[in-house]
């Protein structure tokens, strides 16, 4: 699905990440971890091709990266749902707007009953008509994670999606992240918190990746 | 492709149309450079159109007559004129050949001496008309002819004269055939400048399309399509004021000479109209163009 062979990436001379040889398999969830600017994000960027390696090969759904065409990767980024570490909405446009954003582009209608269900499933049925700003913080990430999901996408990517909430909506979020997974859906995770990451693995067999000297390892068993 | 681009646009899509903000100084910014630029571009056609039917007119009115003077003694005036006439009359290529009378000839010296000109005491020539037929006459083997039958007689077929008046009017609708290009090509600068203001204004709204799976063309689609809205509904209004000026001016006479005759004339009327299609088509390569380049540098 998604897979990274001797991949790295260089950003002005310096290299941010090397050596990565990973394999996404469909239905897995993976936790990323690491310190801060250890290049988690980086790291989710690769796999949705904002960014392209600059040595190795980066492969999604069997395709090069580095051979599609801005018209491939936009069809590529309509099967990855990515949860953003600042959510990345459109101010002017409603909540239920910015959540049907991924099937207004492709040109599809949403059925009204399935984004209600689904605002509803995220626990914001009532706020459909808000715009972004007057949204708090937790509202905000379980409207990217709608968004992300919307188009049924093959693999959900999260960056820090519970960097801004409290323990309770950090759960509550963890929760439909392990719903989407049951349903099949490949999720990788990109968090600091070990907490949440003790957690899921309580109700998910999870792997946890670990970013170290700009390599990434399986975590062992001190998480 | 062209075409479909152009059929989608004036397909409305409201979802795309609500992802990019409706206000912002762009909006105006491209109308208001349409539409003065289109109201420029109607007084250069007027003034284009109104200096081709001049050389027209003086080509096609010069170069349908001559004239033949005969400056001889006297008592050889008389003859020659009669000679020349005969010799006229004979020649291919003409229609018809006049002397013109003591009165005629009077009345063209008239403004420069006065109305008592004693025609019959000064060694005034005499004018003969000539008239072509189509095709005209040979000048250069009548000049021989007559060279050889009336001495005093010199042809005059107005081409020394005539030949600059017509490059002057040709070189008038040159340029103002380039200044309509200019016009146009500064349309299409401004409206380039105001699409990557605005372009530039909503990285933030394209990062997020792009990020959720839309194409460059989707994207551009918005922008293209309300710049090339903009730019025909201000090119129309420019239009509009500019035929209205055109039409306000004084109507052609022959004492106004070229100034009256700047206008349009029949069907000349409908050209104005197809610069709002011009300014829209403008728009729209314009902004495509721009709105590519610029999403290759944003995402």
């Amino acid at each position: 699905m998604i897979s990274f062979d001797n991949a790295a990436y260089s950003y002005g001379g310096a290299e941010l990440l090397t050596e990565i040889t990973l394999r996404l398999v469909p239905g897995s969830f993976h936790f990323l971890t690491g310190p801060s600017g250890a290049g988690k994000s980086t790291f989710l960027k690769l796999c949705y091709a904002e960014l392209l390696p600059t040595a190795g090969r980066v492969t999604l759904f069997d395709r090069e990266v580095r051979s599609l065409g801005r018209d491939d990767v936009a069809r590529m980024r309509r099967r990855i749902g990515v949860v953003h570490q600042d959510c990345q909405f459109i101010d002017h446009l409603p909540l239920a707007a910015n959540v049907t954003l991924p099937l207004t582009v492709s040109g599809r209608d949403g059925d009204p009953q399935d984004l209600s269900d689904l605002l509803g499933w995220v626990g914001l049925g009532a706020l459909a008509d808000a715009l972004p700003p007057q949204l708090s913080g937790g509202e905000r990430q379980r409207a990217a994670v709608a968004r992300a999901v919307i188009m049924g996408p093959d693999v959900v990517l999260a960056d820090e999606p519970t960097g801004n909430l409290d323990w309770e909506m950090s759960l509550r979020l963890l929760t439909l992240l392990v719903e989407l997974n049951k349903m099949g859906k490949t999720i990788l995770v990109a968090t600091h918190d070990l907490n949440l990451i003790r957690t899921a693995k309580a109700q998910v067999a999870a792997r946890v990746l670990r970013i170290k000297n700009r390599r990434i390892q399986l975590a062992g068993a001190d998480l | 492709m062209i075409r479909a681009a152009l059929a989608r646009i004036a397909r409305r899509d409201r979802a795309a149309d609500r992802v990019v903000p409706t206000s912002g100084p762009t909006a105006w910014l491209t109308s208001f450079t349409a539409g003065a630029m289109t109201f420029l571009a109607v007084f250069a056609l007027a003034l284009s159109l109104a200096s081709g039917r001049l050389a027209d007119r003086w080509s096609e009115a010069l170069a349908r007559t001559a004239t033949i003077r005969i400056s001889a003694p006297t008592d050889q005036i008389a003859p020659q004129t009669q000679a020349v006439l005969d010799l006229l009359a004979t020649t291919p290529g003409i229609a018809s050949a006049r002397a013109m009378t003591d009165d005629e000839q009077r009345a063209l010296l008239e403004p420069w001496f006065g109305p008592d000109l004693p025609l019959d005491a000064l060694p005034i020539p005499r004018l003969i008309e000539i008239t072509e037929a189509d095709p005209g006459f040979d000048a250069e083997g009548l000049r021989q002819r007559l060279s050889a039958e009336a001495p005093g007689a010199v042809l005059d077929d107005h081409t020394r004269w005539r030949q600059p008046l017509v490059v002057a009017a040709g070189r008038l609708r040159l340029l103002a055939g380039v200044s309509i290009v200019l016009i146009l090509g500064t349309m299409a600068a401004m409206i380039t400048l105001a699409a990557n203001a605005s372009l530039a204004a909503n990285a933030q709204v394209i990062r997020v399309l792009r990020l959720v799976g839309a194409r460059d063309s989707y994207i551009a689609r918005a922008f293209v399509r309300r710049f090339t809205l903009r730019a025909l509904a201000g090119a129309a209004v420019g239009a509009l004021a500019g035929m209205i000026g055109i039409a306000f001016l004084p109507a052609a006479d022959a004492a106004g000479g070229f100034l009256t005759g700047l206008g349009f004339q029949g069907a000349g009327w409908l050209l104005p109209l197809a610069l709002p299609l011009l300014a829209a088509t403008i728009a729209f390569v314009a902004t495509r163009i721009a709105a590519f380049r610029k999403l290759k540098e944003l995402t």
